[in-house]
């Protein structure tokens, strides 16, 4: 059983994701409004996993997001899913910093998708990461003269953007409709172009995918 | 070398004879001038042809105007015309009329011909021309042997004289910048409007319009839920998609209005966010120790985003630097590109709008940018920061601090023991002289003695007291005073 903290400060929505997470079988231990609240409950309670607002009271800022900075800096790898009502590489960035993982970054408007949302959050839990597809569309834009990754076919950069969402081979065999197979003789491809260390582990892998883009979009 | 230096130097004489031989020339206008003159006011405000008024004042302003390009030329002494600015054109009523005073006109002639003799007759720097225009040829003759022997310092004096008369009045430069102000201020106000507007069409538009198909999709859901369960099945994922899209809509006006990361993080990091978010390589350098006014930070963020479109859009650059750094009180921010270069503020509307949104903070825009690049832009906004940490203790310059350190320390001494102490022991009549200079000398000259320390010593304690109020006010006046902005580090 998964153990979820949610801060979220419109009642509706913390009501709406409370019990969003119980019918998925999480057990929610606190749901807080505030960011000094947040930051107690992070360390205090050590949440498997925690669904953060980056907007909070008292200051209407990111007040979520920098609780949840703060909470990682002093528990490495504390897994929080931060949710906003609009994505920006430069947060996104401030939440991989660290490449401890444990790291998801989604809109708002993608608890409408109940099972994918879900399924996020338990990647979260696991260690794993949760990028939103904006973020990485815009990621790979802003990559656009960058020459390994003009190289990728087609088929390859679609493989690059489910991975560096955060999915595993198996679930972008799923959403692509390819073989297991397949997706890993892609995703080989792609650690060879981009020369990247192969590696077996799901998340570490994503990482170093998300920290090519990032590393590279600055050069 | 030694050859060189004196043909410079006869050059710079020549020049300066020049100079005196244009001033002389001026004479002859002058004295017409001066003729014309007295036979226009005679005709105006004797016989009532006030027709001749504003041409003989046009005359004047003309032959005031040259003398001080003359001077700032010769002497290197800038004096600003002093003039109001001139009235705006007559604006028709509702009904197609203009008024003038109490009275209707068809045409904007009289009423335009009314306020430009107002405007004339009511300026003092008319007066002060024409009091100029008496005075300036007996001057001119005296000062001419002067002028012939030492042009130099001739034409400095002479620059002098003209800066009493001729230089703008405190009035004249406040009502200058009451112009410019209420211009800034309409701009803005017309800004703001267009902004509403723009606002208001895309959630008119976009957002509402979104949300009634949606709630057409829903209501059809409804009506098939019982009899049809997969069409309304399918109707809600439409509605689900449509609402997603609705969002994506709304985050789009929401970052026209007001940028979310700009609200959270402030300038620097907005700015940063907005670099990552355009395909160039963007370094940012911001040092700003506290946020300014959120109006501020909008105003230099839109700004930063047109020039950071520009140069992606037309520039052809492939690196852009940003820099963000306060300057005293004053906001200053540097963009510079590698592209072609040749941005031109008069041509690109989008330059112009930046040029508009600044101009309500007082601030300017400044495009350095040859053909072949590099491209540099600067915005400066004067005063935008927090005073507390803009460092403004130093602005009294050195010897007049020490002046004011001087009087301050010292000035005790003249008004206590010398003056008021000596002053009573001289009247109560202790034979001890002490140190008291005043008793040491001869019995007429005591008193006097005593009365002058005393005033020296008020003198000394009143000029400490006024000469940083007086220093203030000039620099505060200097300070209102628009600037202008050059890229050039």
């Amino acid at each position: 059983m998964n153990r979820v903290l949610v801060a979220e400060d419109l009642y509706l929505l913390r009501d709406g994701l409370v019990h969003l997470l119980q019918a998925h079988g999480f057990e929610v231990v606190a749901a807080v409004e505030s960011g000094p609240e947040l930051l107690k409950g992070l360390l205090e309670l050590r949440p498997d996993v925690s669904i953060v607002d980056v907007r909070l009271p008292p200051t209407f800022t990111d007040e979520g997001l920098q609780a949840s900075l703060e909470a990682r800096r002093r528990v490495p790898g504390l897994p929080i899913l931060v949710l906003s009502q609009h994505v920006e590489q430069l947060y996104a960035r401030e939440l991989l910093a660290d490449g401890s993982g444990g790291v998801g970054y989604l809109l708002k408007d993608r608890v409408f998708n109940a099972e994918q949302f879900v399924d996020a959050v338990r990647r979260v839990a696991a260690g794993g990461t949760a990028m939103d597809p904006e973020v990485i569309s815009k990621l790979l834009a802003g990559n656009a003269r960058d020459e390994p990754l003009a190289a990728l076919t087609p088929r390859e950069r679609e493989v690059l953007e489910q991975m560096a969402e955060g999915r595993s081979n198996a679930a972008i065999s799923q959403r692509l409709y390819l073989s297991e197979s397949s997706v890993a003789k892609h995703t080989a491809g792609i650690f060879t172009k981009l020369g990247l260390v192969p590696s077996d582990d799901d998340n570490r892998r994503v990482l170093a995918v998300l920290a090519y883009l990032h590393n590279h979009q600055s050069r | 070398m030694y050859g060189s230096m004196t043909v410079a130097h006869t050059g710079g004489m020549l020049r300066k004879f020049g100079h005196v031989l244009v001033l002389s020339a001026l004479l002859v206008a002058e004295l017409l001038t001066l003729a014309s003159t007295f036979l226009c006011l005679i005709l105006t405000f004797g016989l009532g042809m006030v027709f001749l008024f504003p041409p003989q004042v046009r005359m004047i302003r003309r032959v005031t105007g040259r003398t001080r390009r003359l001077v700032a030329d010769s002497a290197g002494v800038r004096i600003d015309p002093p003039y109001l600015p001139e009235p705006p054109p007559p604006q028709p009523q509702a009904d197609g009329l203009y008024r003038s005073h109490r009275t209707l006109y068809k045409t904007p002639r009289i009423p335009a011909w009314n306020d430009r003799w107002r405007w004339m007759v009511t300026d003092p720097a008319t007066w002060r021309d024409a009091l100029w225009l008496l005075l300036d040829p007996p001057v001119k003759v005296m000062l001419l042997p002067l002028l012939v022997l030492l042009p130099g310092r001739g034409l400095r004096v002479y620059a002098l004289w003209c800066e009493l008369l001729l230089a703008a009045t405190t009035s004249s430069r406040m009502a200058g910048r009451l112009e410019r102000l209420n211009r800034a201020r309409n701009f803005a106000v017309d800004t703001q409007a267009a902004e509403m507007r723009r606002i208001e069409r895309d959630l008119h538009d976009g957002t509402q319009a979104r949300l009634v198909a949606l709630g057409m999709t829903i209501g059809a859901a409804e009506r098939l839920m019982d009899s049809d369960p997969r069409a309304a099945k399918a109707l809600m994922a439409k509605a689900k998609e449509a609402s997603a899209e609705t969002l994506t809509e709304l985050r789009r006006v929401i970052r026209g209005v007001y940028p979310p990361v700009l609200a959270e993080r402030g300038l620097g990091d907005a700015v940063r966010a907005l670099a990552l978010d355009i395909p160039l390589r963007v370094s940012v350098e911001v040092d700003l120790p506290h946020r300014p006014e959120a109006p501020v930070e909008a105003a230099a963020y839109f700004a930063v985003s047109e020039l950071l479109a520009n140069a992606a859009r037309h520039g052809g650059a492939e690196s852009v630097q940003v820099d963000i750094s306060g300057n005293g009180p004053n906001l200053r921010v540097t963009v510079t590109d590698d592209g072609w270069g040749g941005a031109d503020p008069a041509k690109g509307s989008g330059l112009a709008g930046i040029e508009r949104r600044l101009a309500a903070f007082d601030g300017v825009l400044a495009i350095d940018s040859p053909p072949g690049g590099p491209t540099t832009a600067c915005i400066e906004l004067p005063r935008v920061l927090p005073q507390h940490w803009a460092g403004d203790i130093s602005e009294l310059p050195r010897w007049k601090a020490a002046v004011l350190v001087f009087l301050w320390t010292t000035s005790w001494c003249p008004l206590f023991p010398q003056g008021i102490v000596a002053g009573v022991f001289k009247a109560t009549g202790p034979e001890n002289k002490s140190w008291f200079l005043a008793l040491y000398l001869p019995e007429p000259w005591q008193w006097p003695f005593i009365a002058f320390m005393i005033l020296l010593g008020t003198a000394m304690y009143v000029a400490a007291a006024v000469l940083p109020s007086v220093y203030n006010r000039e620099n505060r006046l200097r300070r209102t005073e628009p600037r202008s902005v050059s890229c050039l580090r």
